[in-house]
This record gives structure tokens, sequence and C-alpha cells, in this order.
């Protein structure tokens, strides 16, 4: 290996977990679903990198954290083709997919201004559709659709 | 485990049609003491008298007491008390609660945090499934089915959700729609979405003429001016449909007239006089149906 020290910081993981290809506008926002703010270990972040696929895309690598599906599978509405790396022993043990939940709860606000969940302390809940490219939440209160464009 | 009303889609067909034939006994004989020694709490957050007035008859009628305010600024509420808080402390003292609130999804919330049924009386635009299924009730009375008939819903399709609701209530019984709607007010494109999936033929107009001989019931609504986040919007679309008993003389002997009243402009007072106008005996209906909603949800029938 002739990496740089410098290098080895950013790229090389020896136990962690690494979300590759989220797109570059919603880094901060996969910071923010996954709650990293308060994160006591040592996270890496790249965003604007290029992508064979999307152009330009960020990456968020964490070390010494393993994430439950449930929590990984939120970030499906701000980046579906987000790939997940388990790094153990500076290799990649498994790499999945996120899966688009049935329900999300507490995360997402609902579109309509007049719902209950705008207005009062109450914890958003939405039924996912996915109708082909674009996925929209049904909401439980006010049973109106939120596209994903009002989801932040 | 309680039951509540919050959507008609909280109901299966089977249920439907129980409580449609529970209210059919309830206006046989409309007074019987079945929940005597019960409380139920009527409250409601926004004004209202049709749909307050006949649930606090039903109340009456079956035994019940009933508690509870119509205007919320003399309560608690209007001094910073969540929702959550109220609906705990009512539902402490009642054994059901009817609730009516200007917020959507207030209900479906409501009945979330209460441990007695919670029955839905209006939550803004959203649900209001007691009127529902008093206008199936009414359509079955009127044309002995509910099966293989076609409505004409007129007016307000965007906003009015007694349309919406009724739609997707009659999507069990094979119907056919006819939308008669100015263009800024058609129906919203997911309900046509789900009438396409179920395999339901609708058609689309705008003129209120040229469906009025070909449908078994004609569903008006008003043009409700509190909908309305745009008043540019409204006054372009407030007098728009206007029916008289001059329009109707090609229509079928069976059709009957139907709206959630109140009526403003868009049934005139000459329509009263024909045959085909129900909508009189269809705020009656309220009563039976609100009845029967009570009585099933409490497990007494």
């Amino acid at each position: 290996m002739t990496h740089t020290d410098k290098e080895l910081v950013v790229s090389a993981l020896e136990n962690g977990t690494v979300l590759d290809h989220i797109p570059a506008e919603n880094v901060f926002k996969a910071i923010e679903i996954l709650d990293l703010a308060n994160e006591k270990n040592r996270i890496t972040i790249g965003i604007n990198l290029s992508s064979k696929i999307s152009g330009k895309k960020g990456i968020i690598k964490i070390e010494d954290r393993f994430f439950r599906d449930e929590e990984l599978n939120k970030l499906v509405l701000i980046a579906p083709n987000a790939t997940v790396n388990i790094i153990r022993d500076f290799k990649v043990v498994e790499k999945k997919k996120l899966v688009m939940p049935r329900e999300i709860e507490g995360i997402a606000r609902c579109m309509n201004p007049k719902c209950i969940t705008n207005h009062q302390p109450v914890k958003t809940r939405f039924t996912t559709i996915d109708n082909g490219n674009e996925i929209s939440l049904l909401c439980h209160y006010c049973e109106k659709i939120t596209d994903i464009k009002g989801l932040y | 485990m309680k039951k509540s009303l919050i959507s008609i889609r909280d109901f299966s067909k089977e249920e439907i049609l129980h409580v449609l034939e529970t209210a059919k006994e309830f206006e046989r004989n409309r007074v019987q003491k079945i929940l005597e020694g019960k409380v139920i709490a009527c409250i409601f957050f926004e004004p209202s008298t049709r749909t307050r007035l006949s649930f606090e008859t039903a109340v009456n009628r079956l035994g019940a007491k009933v508690i509870g305010f119509s205007d919320a600024t003399n309560t608690s509420v209007s001094k910073g008390e969540t929702l959550k808080d109220t609906i705990k402390m009512v539902s402490n003292y009642v054994d059901m609660i009817i609730m009516r609130h200007p917020l959507e999804g207030s209900s479906r919330y409501a009945s979330e945090v209460a441990s007695v049924p919670v029955v839905n009386a209006g939550d803004g635009a959203n649900q209001h499934p007691s009127q529902t299924l008093l206008d199936l009730y009414t359509i079955m009375q009127t044309q002995g089915r509910l099966d293989n008939l076609t409505i004409n819903m007129v007016g307000d399709l965007k906003y009015g959700r007694t349309t919406h609701s009724l739609l997707q209530a009659m999507s069990h019984f094979s119907p056919r729609f006819i939308f008669t709607a100015p263009d800024e007010l058609r129906m919203p494109s997911e309900y046509k979405d789900f009438l396409k999936e179920k395999g339901i033929g609708y058609t689309e107009t705008t003129a209120l003429d040229e469906h009025l001989n070909d449908c078994d019931i004609l569903y008006m609504t008003r043009v409700q001016q509190e909908r309305f986040t745009d008043p540019m919007e409204y006054e372009k679309v407030k007098d728009v449909y206007r029916l008289e008993a001059s329009m109707l003389s090609g229509v079928k002997p069976n059709m009957k007239i139907l709206h959630p009243l109140p009526r403003v402009n868009e049934i005139d007072q000459d329509v009263d006089e024909t045959p085909y106008a129900y909508y009189f005996k269809q705020a009656e209906n309220g009563l039976y149906v609100r009845m029967a909603i009570i009585a099933y949800l409490l497990g007494y029938r």
C-alpha cells in the first residue's frame, strides 16, 4: 500500500459503515435523519465527489458503528439509490441496498397546512406509495398525499 | 377492542350494510332506550347545527345523556390545552366521544389517545363519515338498492369532502359516476385514479344540463367559501350552477336530488315542490343513521 497518511484517514475504515451514492445535496439531511450530529465515533463525510452513475455524489463513513436496517431504510426517501457497505477488518463483508419501508414515523412533515401534525405535538406517520420513480407519502392523519419535494 | 369511526374507509362493505339495516330499524321505531345510563360527549370545536343537533338527538333517543360543548372558546382549549389533554380528560368521564374539529386528522389522533370509541363528526375538509352513511341510506331508500346506480355529483368536487367520501363508499356497489364541476373545482386525480384501479367508469362535464336525464341520483353540493384559501378563486365559481324545476322535465322517474345542506343558491326553492327533491328527508335520515352508528360502535346492535 502506498497511501499517504492523509489519504489513509479518509479512505480506509477498519470497522464500520460506509454509506455511498447519497445525492450530494442530501448529505446533511442524511446526517440529520441518522442523528449523526451526536455521534461520538469518527465520521468522514464527502460531498460533491464524482460518481459514474449520478454526476455528483456524497459519501458518509462512520467508524465502529453499525445500524439496524430500519434506521438505514429511513434514508430511502432522500437517497433511494444509496448503498450500504459494512466493513470489518478493512474488508467489505456485506453490501446492501435500501428498502422502502411500508410506514415511516417521526420523519418528514405533512404538506397539508391544516393537518393536525402541523399544529399540535403529534408525531407524523405516513404510508409510503411508490409509483415507479416517485415516492409519495399518504398521511395517516389527514389522508392527504405529500410528494417527495415537500418532505423537509 | 374499542371501535371508532373516523373515515368511511374504516368500515367494510358488510359493516356499512349492517349500519344501514340498523338505521332502518330505528326509523321504524325511533325511541329505543338501549343506552340508558351511558354518557356520551359531543365536543364541537367548530360551529355546526345539523350534525351536532342530530347527534345529540340520536344520543337522547337512545336513552343516554349528552355532555359537551359547541364552542371551544369557553373551555380550557382557549388557555392553550392540547387536543391530547382534552381528549384524555374527557375520555375518563364518558362512554363515547363524538367530535368535530377544524384540523384535518384531528379525529384519527383523538381516537389513538382516547380510551373510548370516537366518532368523527367532521375534521376540516377531510372526512365526515356519518354524512356518507346517511347519503348511502338515502340512496338505498329512494332506489331500493345500492348496486349499479348512476350518480351525478355536482358543484365543488375539489374541496367537497362529502363527494370524496361518497365516492369511496359507493365503490363497493359497482356505480357509474358523472362529475359536473367547473374546471377550477374538478374531481382530484387521486380519486379518479382510485376509480380506474377499481374499474369504475366516470364521465366529466362542466355543463349542469348535460347529464340530468341519465342519472339516478343527482348529488348537489355547495361551493364552500370556508374551504378556499384564495378569495379570487371563490368569487369566480361561487354561483356557477343553479338547478331550477324547469330543467327537470326529462329526468328519469326514479331520479332523486340529494344535497348535504345547507344550500345557498345552487337549488332554487321551486325545486322543493317537485317529486325529485329529497334533501330534507335526507337530513332527517341523519338521525336514524347516527343512532345506528352509536349503537353499533358501543356493541348494542
